[in-house]
């Protein structure tokens, strides 16, 4: 299983190649939102709806081996993408693994400056909502054990 | 109205005089195609603003030194220049405000609280702004008022059968637009003000996107109360205008307390000044008033009529444009328009669609508009706008139908 840091560094690389182009960029995000296994429509219920984002985005969490894995989507193809990068970065790690590592992908590859303020207050708001899916799985497995 | 001549304007001259204009975005030439939202500042308006704080930035009205008596000159020219830009008859009945929304928002507090009644009506549309139906709700909500709403036809014109309809003698107050900010459809003022009138409605047209399109003339209209936002007119935001008719504005109660607004306070009686200071409490927005003189001296230089004619032309251009692309679907197609044009492409979101437009340097509108009833109208969350001003071109519409077509073909493929 790759790190959490290791996924973030392959993004950066990845999105270095892109060479700063915006339009290449946006892109390229949309194309990762594409190959985004596709979420079952019985999970898009109001309750998944992740709160903070001015696109739709749904998601919903499951523990397996002590190990979260995440499902999402969103009604737009950008954000989907986004919402895709943080999917592989989480998914297959330990909820005490999500909860401790920083994210810092998104400053290295500029994304503030490619989707803008509002939807980075909404990307925000996705990784919010994985920790806290983290955190209600790790606080379940400590009650349980 | 008489045939007006028309002029070709030289727009890469006139283009010339907006800074903002001559600067990249994404690393692409910026082309500003959100000019409904607010469009852009002519150098002059620019320079009496710096001119104002650099020379003669006072309090007015009061002072008797030389640079209060300079400020208030300035503030009171725009008055007077106000005046001749919608043929008001008194200077009095123009009233400095922040904008539209601050305009009807006084209208609806200050003659809604004083005339509406239990049981009466007021009448607005579908195609109404957020800022022209929130502040009725609250009015009639408060005096247990009835908000009535003329529908919209398909090609997004109001129903004026309907209207016809709605109308009775419960009817106090009839609130719409001059044109919409979301489909750019100009609505038969006149019609409704002089229907409206024979039910004895008084009747506040919002003409937010009409100002710096559309010749105004508030006596040829006979509307009460007509609001203007100075930001989509070239001038400086967070300034606008309410004209109200002499008559009505004297006999409605003030909106706000404070400075400017009186002529004696006592603890125990305050008497009011009169017009327009009665609805202008406050030191008011003095140096965007002063630079606003600017922005109407810009449009009636250009002349309203050539402006309108270089942007109906952008607008069939764009129509032409889009229409030929697969996948488009324009919104809001009325016989009469400002220069706005709605649209979607099947399959992709609105966000998504101006995001991608973004990276190429071209700013676009997204969203409701602020007009979600009229969104719901359409079963529809949004829309992308393109919208016009004097300095935009045909090469832009091109750079805009390209970037449609880049994005249909990414996303199709």
């Amino acid at each position: 299983m790759k790190s959490i840091n290791f996924i973030q560094d392959e993004i950066i690389n990845e999105f270095s190649l892109l060479d700063g182009d915006m339009e290449m960029t946006v892109f390229y995000v949309m194309e990762l939102g594409q190959k985004l296994p596709e979420m079952k429509e019985a999970l898009k219920t109001e309750d998944n709806i992740v709160k903070g984002c001015q696109s739709k985005v749904w998601m919903t969490a499951r523990m397996e081996d002590d190990k979260i894995f995440f499902e999402a989507d969103s009604n737009t193809a950008i954000t989907k993408g986004l919402v895709s990068l943080l999917v592989r970065i989480f998914n297959g790690q330990s909820p005490e693994h999500i909860l401790t590592t920083d994210l810092y992908f998104m400053h290295k590859i500029g994304m503030e400056r490619f989707i803008g303020t509002q939807r980075s207050n909404g990307f925000a708001s996705m990784t919010k909502q994985m920790k806290l899916y983290a955190l209600a799985f790790k606080t379940q497995k400590e009650i349980t054990s | 109205m008489n045939a007006v001549a028309i002029n070709r304007l030289d727009i890469e001259k006139i283009r010339t005089q907006f800074p903002v204009l001559n600067q990249q975005a994404n690393g692409k030439p910026l082309i500003y195609l959100d000019n409904a939202a607010t469009n852009q500042k002519p150098k002059r308006v620019i320079d009496a603003l710096t001119k104002y704080y650099e020379r003669d930035n006072a309090n007015i009205h009061r002072g008797i030194h030389t640079l209060a008596e300079r400020a208030t000159k300035a503030y009171e020219q725009t008055r007077h220049a106000m005046q001749q830009f919608i043929s008001a008859k008194h200077v009095e009945e123009i009233i400095f405000t922040r904008g539209v929304t601050e305009s009807i928002n006084l209208v609806a507090s200050s003659y809604g609280r004083a005339f509406l009644n239990e049981g009466d009506e007021v009448i607005i549309s579908v195609l109404e702004h957020h800022s022209n139906i929130v502040p009725w709700q609250m009015i009639c909500e408060e005096k247990k008022a009835t908000l009535k709403v003329i529908p919209v036809t398909d090609i997004g014109e109001i129903d004026l059968d309907a209207f016809h309809k709605l109308l009775s003698v419960k009817t106090k107050i009839v609130a719409v637009n001059h044109a919409s900010n979301s489909l750019g459809t100009i609505n038969p003022i006149k019609e409704i003000i002089d229907v409206a009138h024979t039910v004895g409605a008084v009747v506040l047209i919002d003409g937010a996107q009409a100002s710096a399109h559309l010749p105004i003339d508030v006596q040829e209209l006979d509307c009460d109360f007509y609001c203007i936002s100075s930001h989509k007119m070239y001038g400086p935001t967070g300034t606008g205008i309410l004209y109200g008719k002499k008559a009505l504005l004297e006999k409605m109660p003030p909106y706000m307390g404070g400075g400017e607004m009186i002529k004696d306070v006592t603890f125990t009686k305050t008497t009011y000044n009169d017009l327009p200071y009665k609805f202008e409490a406050g030191t008011p927005n003095i140096a965007d008033v002063v630079a606003l003189n600017e922005a109407i001296q810009f449009i009636n230089e250009l002349g309203k009529e050539n402006i309108a004619a270089h942007e109906n032309e952008l607008l069939s251009y764009t129509v032409k444009k889009l229409s030929a692309i697969a996948h488009v679907k324009l919104i809001g197609t009325a016989d009469k328009k400002v220069s706005v044009q709605s649209f979607m492409i099947d399959g992709i979101h609105h966000f998504d669609i101006g995001q991608m437009l973004d990276t190429r340097g071209i700013a676009v509108r997204t969203g409701h508009h602020c007009t979600q009833p009229l969104m719901d109208r359409f079963g529809i969350e949004g829309t992308v706008r393109a919208s016009f001003s004097v300095y935009n071109t045909k090469e832009e519409i091109d750079q805009l139908a390209e970037g449609v077509e880049r994005i249909i073909k990414f996303m199709k493929q």
